[in-house]
């Protein structure tokens, strides 16, 4: 038994789901559900559709490098079996699999913070821009900074404040 | 064997038929519609198509002509001779070669005309072109007619011919006229000949079957042959020398002894003489028939001499072949074949000595070293009396020994098995003999897939050490990252500029939701100066709540407006003298904001009961567009200025009656649902 990978979105595949597709010139296409099979025959770019992992490592949306890939690599001359060497990798398979989900959303999140900045930014000139539009510019404003939220009020606030400042 | 059948030759149709049958078949098998409109290259298709079909035609069905009339060479000499005889061999090479050439013709005709065709330009000429190719043709084939009426009237007589195999057994009966050929066959066969009192009753060959020591032999009847030299001899009588020139058959030389068919013992045995060059390596037999009319003893003396040349020559074959020299009794024979009377012996002695005679030629020739294997199984002969077994070796003896010993003695896995409860409730440890380092683990169960990972994938001796290295490097990396997560590039904003920002997004939104919806009205409906607003969306009020919301004293800009406002002009013109106290003060707001539609209603009442005002002629009404007296002044004069020359000289100017479309279309066609259309 083994889990392995969809060719189009690169899930994984449990035994018993999906179908496999054996081409004249004998490669194997898996995929995990319909979904990756109707677009493989439609013959979609996984490379070109966003929600997979081919797009995602190409454009550098998810990690593509990393030393933690390195402990997983299908072998094909079969060991002879251990008892400890197999609870030494049971253990270290857990391990591996969290160090390399953090380094994933790290650099996940390394790319977004960029992002932030930038909004940060383009916030901020907007709001000095635009201001213009929902409040009056301060030589004409009766009280600075803070909105007015209940209109009524503010209203007859002014006339009374103007009545006052004429008289 | 091949048995020569000429029945199978297909039927030559007559010229008329022929032309007739092809012409058609090109009427029926080739389209038939054309048009003159047709592209040029559609019209030469279909008419060429036309003339290479009749050529096709003409061309199968003339070569099946001539492939299936035999080739007189290439038969064997036999036929060919027959053929020869009864078709003289000229005409029919001549026959067939003239159907040959004109099969050549008919391509050549079409080939050329088909080259024309390809160069035809209208319907016509095609036509034309096809016409002529194809008269052509049937010319051709109608100067050819004669021809195919001969070699049909063959066809006819070659089906008629018997079907004589040349290299069986044959037996074959020949002698004057009359003598009692026929009757014999009729006796020993189930052939069904004429037998008449006149002379060539049989005209041609005819061919019966019978057996001899379980072996078909065909005996074959000739018409009889007169005593005349070689070419006088007319078709019949040649029938019977072809026959007898060319098969190699045991020949029966038929003498009436009795004198009644007409001719005497002297005549016949002088044909005999003069035919007995043909009788070379042939078993004959002589058969004096018609014994009950007259006995063989009882003849004349010059008749018996004769008799006894002819047997003594009859002999010489027999010597010939080295047969046994004595039988003589073989050689001449008696019967009659009214009483039947030494029929059966007269066939035996014949079949006798024609199986004689053919055995010893297969013996003679090479083929038989073939067949001599069906005949005799050679076996060595024992030189001594020593018994010789076939060897065995005694190892391989011992081999087997020790394994049917030791069949008994190992427990397999299938006795474990039954042993253990049967197929069904029993199943093998596989693991058994695995060779492990420590023998507990030979019963482990290991996960294959852990957390969608294949655990296989993973097994590495040495993955303790790795996974060392990795969580030190994951640890550096983690302090940097710390130090990293300081660095922020942009300010936070402020909650209130947050709220702001919100704002600001929100009010931009509406905008451009407006600009959409008022682009695409205004695309469908007239745009309407604001001052028709039916709606009542530009009110004070209005504007009065957003300035406010932007946190600004709307009042002063509420005054300005109604100062200029229109509708109040007329109000501002009867309290001219109110004009100073209106400083947009609080008190008319708080008086009109309420009472608007009233104040407006109650203006437009007093217009109408006053007099109608007229206004100066410079004086700019707001609205119109312009931007002082002095140039709507200007605009004035300019407008009655272009008019003045074309009102002097009576032209057509704009205000006058002009009628765009002079015949509108749907007043002067078209029929009337109800009504006549005399006048339009």
């Amino acid at each position: 038994m083994r889990v392995e990978k969809c060719w189009f979105c690169s899930s994984n595949i449990y035994p018993g789901h999906g179908i496999q597709f054996v081409r004249n010139d004998a490669k194997i296409f898996r995929f995990c559900r319909s979904k990756c099979h109707k677009n493989f025959k439609m013959k979609r770019n996984p490379r070109k559709v966003k929600w997979t992992k081919a797009y995602r490592r190409l454009h550098g949306k998810d990690m593509t490098q990393d030393s933690t890939f390195e402990f997983e690599r299908k072998r094909n001359r079969p060991e002879r079996y251990d008892r400890n060497v197999t609870e030494n990798t049971l253990k270290a398979i857990k391990k591996i699999d969290k160090v390399r989900s953090e380094r994933a959303a790290n650099h996940i999140e390394k790319r977004l913070r960029v992002r932030k900045g930038k909004e940060r930014r383009e916030a901020s000139k907007e709001v000095d821009q635009s201001i213009h539009l929902v409040q009056a510019p301060q030589a004409l404003r009766q009280e600075s900074l803070t909105l007015p939220k209940v209109k009524v009020q503010v209203s007859q606030q002014n006339s009374e404040q103007n009545q006052a400042m004429e008289e | 064997m091949v048995q020569y059948n000429f029945k199978k030759i297909t039927v030559v149709p007559n010229g008329k038929d022929f032309i007739d049958i092809i012409l058609s078949r090109t009427q029926r098998q080739t389209p038939t519609v054309v048009h003159k409109g047709y592209a040029i290259s559609r019209l030469r298709q279909f008419y060429m198509r036309k003339v290479k079909y009749t050529q096709q035609n003409f061309h199968d069905k003339l070569s099946t002509i001539i492939d299936e009339f035999p080739r007189l060479d290439g038969i064997h000499p036999f036929y060919g001779d027959l053929l020869h005889v009864l078709y003289n061999k000229d005409h029919y090479k001549l026959a067939l070669g003239q159907i040959n050439t004109a099969r050549n013709l008919i391509s050549k005709i079409a080939k050329d005309y088909v080259k024309l065709l390809k160069y035809g330009d209208s319907l016509y000429r095609c036509k034309s072109l096809k016409v002529a190719a194809l008269g052509r043709m049937c010319t051709v084939i109608k100067r050819v007619g004669p021809s195919l009426a001969y070699l049909e009237q063959i066809r006819q007589h070659m089906a008629r011919l018997p079907s004589i195999d040349p290299n069986t057994r044959t037996i074959l009966i020949c002698g004057y006229p009359n003598v009692g050929k026929s009757s014999f066959i009729n006796k020993i066969t189930r052939a069904d000949v004429d037998v008449q009192p006149y002379a060539f009753t049989t005209k041609s060959l005819f061919v019966g079957h019978t057996d001899y020591k379980y072996l078909r032999y065909q005996v074959i009847d000739t018409p009889g042959i007169l005593d005349r030299p070689f070419e006088d001899r007319n078709i019949i009588e040649m029938c019977s020398i072809t026959a007898l020139a060319h098969l190699r058959a045991a020949v029966l030389f038929f003498l009436d002894v009795s004198g009644s068919c007409g001719y005497s013992i002297a005549q016949q045995a002088a044909l005999f003489h003069s035919i007995k060059s043909l009788f070379m390596n042939k078993p004959l037999t002589i058969v004096c028939n018609k014994t009950d009319l007259q006995p063989l003893e009882g003849i004349s003396e010059e008749d018996m001499k004769l008799v006894m040349e002819m047997k003594s020559e009859a002999m010489k074959t027999v010597v010939a072949q080295g047969g046994e020299a004595t039988n003589d009794a073989d050689v001449l024979l008696t019967m009659s074949t009214l009483t039947e009377d030494g029929v059966i012996a007269v066939k035996n002695a014949a079949c006798e000595r024609l199986l004689n005679q053919r055995v010893e030629l297969k013996m003679k020739s090479k083929k038989i070293n073939d067949c001599l294997n069906r005949f005799h199984v050679a076996m060595p002969k024992p030189r001594d009396q020593k018994e010789r077994p076939p060897c065995i070796p005694q190892a391989v003896l011992d081999a087997k020994a020790k394994e049917a010993a030791e069949e008994e003695k190992r427990k397999t896995e299938k006795d474990l098995e039954d042993e253990n409860g049967g197929a069904g409730v029993y199943s093998a440890s596989l693991k058994k003999h695995y060779m492990l380092a420590n023998d507990e683990w030979k019963e482990d169960v290991l996960p294959e897939i852990l957390d969608g990972h294949n655990v296989y994938d993973f097994i590495d001796p040495d993955i303790l050490q790795r996974l060392e290295e990795l969580e030190r490097e994951e640890g550096i990396r983690q302090a940097e990252e710390g130090d990293d997560d300081f660095e922020m590039d942009g300010e936070e904003l402020t909650p209130e500029e947050r709220e702001a920002l919100i704002e600001i997004r929100k009010k931009k939104n509406s905008l451009i939701q407006e600009h959409r919806i008022k682009k695409t009205t205004a695309q469908n409906r007239p745009t309407v100066p604001r001052k028709f607003d039916k709606d009542r969306r530009f009110t004070t009020k209005r504007m009065g709540r957003q300035l406010s919301a932007m946190g600004m004293d709307p009042s002063k800009a509420i005054n300005r407006l109604r100062e200029r406002s229109l509708s109040r002009k007329g109000r501002k013109r009867e309290r001219s003298t109110d004009r100073e106290h209106d400083d947009g003060g609080a008190m008319d707001m708080d008086v009109d904001q309420p009472n608007k539609k009233l104040r407006l209603r109650s203006t437009s009442q007093s217009r109408s009961r006053s007099r109608s005002r007229s206004r100066p002629p410079g004086e700019v009404v707001p609205g119109e567009g312009f931007k002082d007296s002095a140039q709507k002044s200007k605009a004035l004069k300019l407008f009655k200025k272009s008019a003045q020359k074309r009102n002097k000289d009576a032209r057509r100017g704009e205000a006058d009656r002009v009628i765009p479309t002079l015949k509108p279309k749907h007043l002067f066609s078209g029929k009337r649902s109800i009504g006549k259309t005399q006048r339009r």
